[in-house]
């Protein structure tokens, strides 16, 4: 009863600390109440201090009594009961679409019911992963006091990393798919947000937005998965999508090939998080925001996301032989590609992220190959020493033109095997494609956003003509010659 | 007939009547700042009706009621006014977007905007939302057309736009109702009478390619009265209205089919916008669009999705709206081909700003994201390509949000020396939006109960309309004379 109790109070602490660091800038950032920069810092740490000893808490009581599944109910934020039967209404109704609804039946959502469950669950996944998300962000909140001190946004950054860690925190402890999506949103929005940090100049922004636009791509496959899963299992609980047994043991009661629809489904949401192939262009533009939050973020925590998505739903991964070969390829694409960029990159925040992007997608193999433990490890160490790297970056810089100071010039570049192996316009050919960051962003703009935005440039030229030919020639005069005073 | 329960007191007429008297005192005001207050007060005052309204049916448990002391009951001979519980909540929420208007509008706009037009139609759109009669929805959304139509007038822009739409709306609606009514067509053209009315709403709800008039609008008129002209959504409520309980199914599937196109389009066609304000057009028309696709989701899921995302797009992009016109009033027109950096100026209306803009989109956490949920899980459920249409619709119009937040509030610093932080009623408009759309996204239950009522509701009426149309059909096959006017299920 006892240790119930204090589980219980312990996992509200852990679900509650990020949400009031947010409530507390979001508030006085609305009442416009300027707080201090010791308060700021002050109230981060205190949450992140709090919420890392609460999961610690849950840690050692799960290591000492070897429960390996804390749930964490706080009930249905939406719930609608005793939906009534459409069934009259859809037979009754004729026409095209008609086909469509009695196309799917077993796809239909569960008569009577809707939810949207409010629960977390402490298990050997999410438990790792939150102590991760506070040890970094509690450090690098420490770090940031000082890297941003006197800073006009200084208020501005922490309101971003309050929805940042909530986003992260909530999203590692999630125990429905909803709760899932929408820490999931939280940790994008803020991404995108602190990518854009120094807003007075044009170029974070448009790398801000890049980012916002990928994982709005992501996000949308995402809430199809969720939705499908939801269908397909009547509930968004994942002890019921991932079937019976504790993380990692759960099997899905899925077939193979919804199993696979889903698992793609998830896997382009992993990708553009995790900036895996095709999405990779976003990481080093994420670069662009203050060192602090390129470090948490999209070198440790964010950029894990989407392997924590797919360690979450590796039961569904397992269901579908084919979806786990698409696993393994897409990581070994995106490592191979990564190797290459990281390599000619010419700032040292570039070359740190593809290094990091060289990591997750070994993490993404080994998903795929059916490891979980091994993955889970990985993406812990691997967070500490990339951020680490990442906030020592700007000093080790320093250092370096010291250092080339010191010996008047620069330092002699280290021969690497490549050039005995290679010719010199194989390895310029190589070169290229690496500095293009193999294309990747220059292919998504040629095939995918310019098409768009000529076909839709197109018809707004057509709308604004057809416009002016039914204002009809005397306003439509008036109208071209405003436009020209307004040039 | 069934009894329809009695508030205790005129609410509804006191919200119509009160706004009309002060429209007539503001047009006489020859002070600007003058009239103002007095639309303020008169706004204050309508806004504090329509809440006592809202809170007295609530306490009535009932589907409907109407006035206490009904005069209209008493001068037409039938129940003019009346309450339901889709338009319950809808009434205090466009009093309250026409009070944040008129409330927000800066001394530079003083003698630009027309409060008394304002309130007068304010007057009507209260009128429209708690009307019943078919005829005087038609003969209120005529009228509606007036005002803005007088400003273009007023400020030398073309009126030919508008008044080609408006006045194909209204023959429509009017040929529409009439030959529904009155059975003069023969029974090869009973597919003319739907086709008329489904034409005028989606005339009315600026559907693809019929929304020509709604861009010009914008463009033409002071952002103010064209905000408020659309943001109530009268368009949607006579597809409820008007066009569900007398249409057969195939009329309410190709509103569904052009809605679907609607929403993808207006959502790519903001994307590339230039200027703001076409961007916050096609921002509106596609999500009312997707409150016309949830009208035919017909399960209780998508239809409750549905009244959900017209609420939330109603306060959420009217908020949206608004601060749009505020960042109008300090420089100009605002255009979005290039930075503006306005944040260092004004931190505040670039929060709500993004606030707005991610509510209308359905982000988590505000008062879209549920509806937006329901909406789609009930698309999927019974149409899967509509429901990952809307998903796709709802990461462009994500995408163009954060685009026009980042092209108005950043990008570089906007050098002036003028002042241009928020004003205390801008405050007061912002507190009162932030509220509304995070309470409404943090604790959903009440407001998604509400409107699962009146889904139920809409879907019983849908059924029996369903029916009744059956019933004639079968009825003119067998030779049955059919009584004219019960084309379909009849009224709400």
């Amino acid at each position: 009863m006892v240790p119930n109790l204090l589980l219980t109070v312990t996992g509200i602490v852990v679900v509650v600390s990020p949400a009031a660091l947010l409530m507390m800038l979001g508030l006085t950032t609305l009442f416009r109440y300027k707080l201090s920069e010791v308060a700021i810092s002050g109230f981060a740490q205190t949450c992140s201090i709090t919420g890392l000893c609460a999961s610690l808490c849950i840690l050692f009581f799960m290591l000492a009594t070897g429960v390996r599944d804390v749930p964490l109910e706080f009930g249905n934020w939406v719930s609608l009961h005793n939906l009534a039967d459409t069934s009259d209404i859809t037979d009754e109704m004729s026409g095209p679409i008609e086909s469509s609804q009695h196309a799917t039946p077993s796809n239909a959502p569960h008569a009577g019911e809707f939810h949207l469950r409010m629960k977390f669950v402490f298990d050997r996944l999410s438990i790792p992963f939150a102590v991760m998300t506070f040890v970094l962000c509690g450090v690098i909140g420490a770090f940031a006091v000082k890297y941003l001190h006197l800073e006009p946004g200084y208020n501005r950054f922490f309101l971003f990393y309050s929805i940042f860690q909530l986003g992260m925190v909530w999203s590692s402890i999630a125990g429905t798919i909803e709760t899932l999506f929408f820490a999931w949103e939280l940790v994008g929005l803020s991404s995108a947000l602190l990518v854009a940090y120094y807003h007075d100049r044009a170029s974070p922004v448009q790398n801000g937005l890049r980012v916002w636009a990928v994982y709005r791509i992501a996000d949308a496959a995402f809430l199809v998965a969720a939705l499908s899963l939801h269908h397909l299992s009547g509930s968004g609980d994942f002890a019921v999508l991932m079937g019976e047994g504790d993380w990692p043991f759960g099997k899905v009661s899925i077939t193979e090939q919804q199993a696979l629809l889903v698992g793609l489904l998830l896997l382009i949401a992993a990708a553009g998080k995790s900036a895996l192939v095709p999405f990779s262009g976003w990481l080093p533009r994420a670069m662009e925001g203050p060192t602090p939050s390129s470090a948490v973020f999209y070198g440790a925590l964010s950029v894990h996301l989407g392997a924590f998505l797919l360690l979450r739903v590796s039961p569904v991964l397992e269901a579908s032989k084919t979806l786990s070969a698409i696993v393994v390829v897409l990581g070994l694409v995106t490592m191979i590609y990564a190797t290459m960029a990281t390599r000619v990159q010419s700032d040292v925040k570039s070359a740190l992220s593809y290094a990091s992007l060289i990591q997750v997608s070994i993490i993404v193999v080994e998903i795929g190959i059916g490891l979980r433990y091994i993955p889970l490890i990985h993406i812990v160490g691997h967070a500490c020493i990339r951020t680490l790297q990442l906030v020592r970056a700007p000093s080790l810089l320093k250092d370096y033109s010291s250092l080339e100071n010191a010996i008047g010039d620069h330092l002699p570049p280290s021969p690497t095997v490549w050039q005995r192996w290679l010719t010199p316009s194989t390895r310029e050919r190589f070169y290229r494609f690496a500095w293009e960051r193999g294309y990747m962003d220059s292919m998504l703009d040629d095939f995918v956003v310019q098409p768009f935005v000529h076909l839709f440039r197109m018809a707004n030229r057509i709308e604004l003509r057809c416009e002016k030919f039914l204002e009809g020639p005397t306003h439509s005069n008036e109208r071209a010659a405003k436009e020209r005073r307004k040039t | 007939m069934p009894v329809v329960e009695q508030m205790h007191f005129p609410w509804l007429e006191c919200s119509v009547v009160f706004p009309l008297v002060g429209a007539i005192a503001c047009i006489f005001t020859r002070d600007k700042a003058a009239a103002q207050r007095v639309a303020i007060i008169v706004s204050m005052v309508t806004l504090a009706f329509t809440l006592a309204e809202w809170y007295d049916f609530s306490q009535l448990h009932t589907f409907e009621a109407h006035d206490n002391w009904d005069f209209a009951r008493w001068a037409f001979g039938q129940d003019v006014f009346v309450i339901d519980e889709l338009s319950a909540p809808l009434v205090p929420l466009t009093s309250l977007l026409y009070l944040l208007t008129i409330f927000s509008t800066l001394n530079t706009k003083l003698g630009r905007f027309p409060f008394g037009w304002t309130l007068l139609a304010q007057a009507i759109v209260l009128a429209t939302l708690s009307c019943r009669s078919p005829w005087m929805i038609v003969f209120l959304m005529s009228i509606g057309c007036v005002p803005p139509w007088l400003e273009l007038r007023r400020r030398g822009a073309s009126t030919r736009v508008f008044s080609l739409h408006m006045g194909l709306f209204v023959a429509m609606l009017v040929g529409g109702l009439f030959f529904l009514q009155n059975d003069i067509l023969p029974s090869f053209a009973s597919w003319v009478p739907p086709t008329m009315l489904t034409i005028a709403a989606i005339l009315r709800a600026g559907v693809f390619p019929l929304h020509l008039w709604m861009t010009n609008l914008f463009e033409h008129a002071t952002f103010g009265t064209a905000l408020l002209f659309v943001s109530p959504m009268t368009g949607a409520y006579l597809v409820v209205h008007l066009v569900v309980p007398f249409v057969p199914a195939w009329a309410m599937q190709s509103i569904v089919l052009l809605s679907l196109v609607t929403a993808v389009y207006a959502a790519g066609m903001a994307t590339i916008q230039t200027d703001a304000r076409r961007f916050f057009c096609f921002l509106f028309l596609s999500h009312g669009s997707l409150v016309l696709i949830g009208l035919e989701v017909v399960t209780t899921v998508g239809l409750t999705g549905a009244l959900c995302v017209w609420i939330s797009v109603a306060i959420s992009l009217g908020g949206f709206g608004l601060t749009l016109r505020a960042i109008e009033s300090r420089i100009g027109r605002v255009s979005l081909d290039r930075f503006q950096g306005m944040y260092e100026h004004s931190p505040t209306l670039a929060g709500l700003f993004l606030l707005m803009g991610l509510a209308s989109i359905g982000f988590p956490g505000t008062v879209g994201f549920v509806g937006l949920e329901l909406l789609i899980e009930g698309a999927v459920g019974v149409y899967p390509v509509t429901g990952l249409a809307v998903v796709i619709v709802a990461m462009l119009n994500g995408i163009a949000v954060m685009r026009a937040y980042f092209r108005i509030f950043t990008g570089r610093k906007f050098q002036t020396s003028a002042i241009l932080r928020s004003r205390r009623s801008e405050r007061f408009s912002v507190i009162i939006l932030t509220f509304l759309v995070l309470g409404g996204g943090l604790w959903p239950q009440p407001g998604i109960e509400s409107r699962r009522h009146a889904a139920e509701a809409l879907m019983k009426i849908r059924r029996n309309s369903l029916r009744a149309m059956d019933a004639r059909k079968r009825a003119i096959g067998f030779g049955v004379e059919v009584e004219p006017g019960k084309w379909g299920g009849g009224t709400l």
